[in-house]
């Protein structure tokens, strides 16, 4: 991030703007991603009418980065007419789709709307492995047509290449794909419970073996000076754990409001409340807000606390917001062991 | 001095944050974040009202600036937030940006 844009995130901060949201528009899906953690079926989405009023209320509170996200965004009828709403109020909007429904007409509509980039799940660079999470045949090559299509116009895209264990060896490949296509692609082994508490598909997780593999592959970590964490400081305890709740928060096709969309800590309903209410005065909201790096009582003294990348609705989803999630001890573990082995096994 | 009319540019995204307008362009994310007075230009930009009205109805009441010096800075930002393509400029009245959102806006 320059310094710019850290001055403004600073800023916000400051201020307690919410000025990045996520907001997924749907939890319907044409695909059947084994590791989603959304429940496809409607149960009540907000309608045009609704979404737009909470656009407003959006752009009054200050946010300017919006991120429209679902289940499959394309799935929404209105979804252009929504794009073109938001854009006329001024957000920076990304998009997060499939794109398995999207063609040379959406792309163009997608251009013509300034949307600023738009993201792409992608698995495998095998057919077989890609369809066989998402469960769709055909749609490793619907998506990369999508891609192309968006490309030919210039526009930003960003591929998302979800590690688990049927897919954890593919990332060299789906990031040579990426480069051929020109555009960037991020690597991420998170695989989070289901917003119901189930957690089934954490056994999609990847091994600790292959976690090894991610982080001590010098073409996506460099190459870190092999050297102790820093010391732990005040100013790192004074830290908050993240910016869900302070600068950024999630809502959801029924109008809930969370954090984080990896934080399904409730904390009020746009379809009885207003925007502005629930992110100054929603208690729950306040609690997540309150809460600083020294107020974890076991992270706090961890020796991986410097570096550890804990997300705070991981643990409140294995029960205490306050307590360490394990998946991210078990990846400053592994981490630290890459770090200590000192050697590249990519 | 000829009136100068002036609009927003396309594929912008742009929003007030903690006092200071912050602009974001879509086609390569550069970055932009005003100063008071160029924030003052920026949301007078509305295509009908020329420069030297929003100097004498805005800027000299907001700031505690004369006339002159307040139109030679806002000139100088009008040509600089122009030069960037954050704004257009022209002798007539001009259409909002982005035909594309028509649409949504009415």
């Amino acid at each position: 991030m320059n310094a710019l844009m850290q001055r403004v995130w600073d800023r916000a901060l400051e201020q307690g703007v919410p000025l990045s949201v996520q907001f997924d528009l749907t939890y319907r899906c044409n695909e059947r991603c084994v590791h989603c953690y959304l429940d496809h079926d409607d149960h009540g989405e907000m309608t045009t009418a609704e979404v737009k009023s909470v656009l407003d209320q959006l752009a009054s509170a200050g946010t300017l980065f919006l991120i429209f996200s679902g289940g499959e965004l394309l799935l929404r009828k209105d979804l252009f007419e929504l794009l073109g709403y938001a854009r006329a109020l001024g957000f920076d909007i990304k998009l997060k789709t499939n794109a398995i429904l999207l063609g040379e007409r959406e792309a163009d509509r997608i251009r013509d709307l300034g949307i600023r980039s738009v993201q792409v799940s992608i698995y495998s660079h095998r057919p077989e492995v890609h369809d066989g999470i998402t469960k769709v045949p055909g749609s490793l090559h619907r998506s990369l047509a999508a891609i192309r299509f968006l490309r030919a116009r210039g526009l930003h895209v960003l591929i998302a290449n979800v590690l688990m264990r049927q897919n954890a060896g593919d990332y060299p490949h789906v990031r040579a794909l990426a480069a051929e296509l020109g555009v960037e692609c991020t690597i991420d082994p998170t695989i989070t419970p289901k917003m119901d508490g189930d957690t089934s598909i954490l056994n999609l997780r990847i091994s600790e073996p292959q976690l090894l593999r991610v982080y001590t592959d010098k073409s996506l970590i460099g190459d870190p000076a092999n050297e102790p964490p820093p010391p732990t400081d005040d100013d790192m305890l004074d830290a908050r754990p993240c910016s869900a709740g302070h600068t950024a928060c999630y809502i959801s096709p029924y109008g809930d409001v969370f954090p984080c969309v990896q934080f399904p800590l409730p904390t009020g309903n746009l379809r009885g409340q207003r925007f502005g209410d629930v992110w100054y005065e929603s208690p729950q909201m306040n609690e997540v807000r309150a809460i600083r790096v020294r107020d974890l009582p076991t992270c706090s003294t961890c020796s991986f606390m410097t570096t550890c990348t804990r997300c705070p609705g991981l643990a409140y989803m294995e029960g205490n917001m306050k307590g360490p999630s394990s998946a991210d001890c078990e990846k400053s573990t592994v981490r630290a062991r890459g770090l200590a082995a000192g050697k590249d096994v990519a | 001095m000829s009136d100068v009319f002036f609009a927003r540019a396309d594929r912008l995204a742009a929003r007030k944050v903690a006092g200071e307008v912050v602009i974001l362009r879509a086609d390569d994310s550069s970055l932009y974040v005003l100063n008071p007075v160029a924030t003052a230009v920026w949301e007078a930009a509305d295509g009908r009202t020329p420069l030297d009205a929003v100097v004498r109805d805005v800027i000299c009441r907001e700031f505690d600036v004369d006339l002159e010096t307040a139109l030679r800075d806002a000139s100088e930002f009008l040509a600089e937030l122009s030069a960037q393509g954050l704004l257009r400029t022209s002798d007539h009245p001009l259409p909002p940006a982005d035909p594309a959102l028509d649409g949504a806006r009415a």
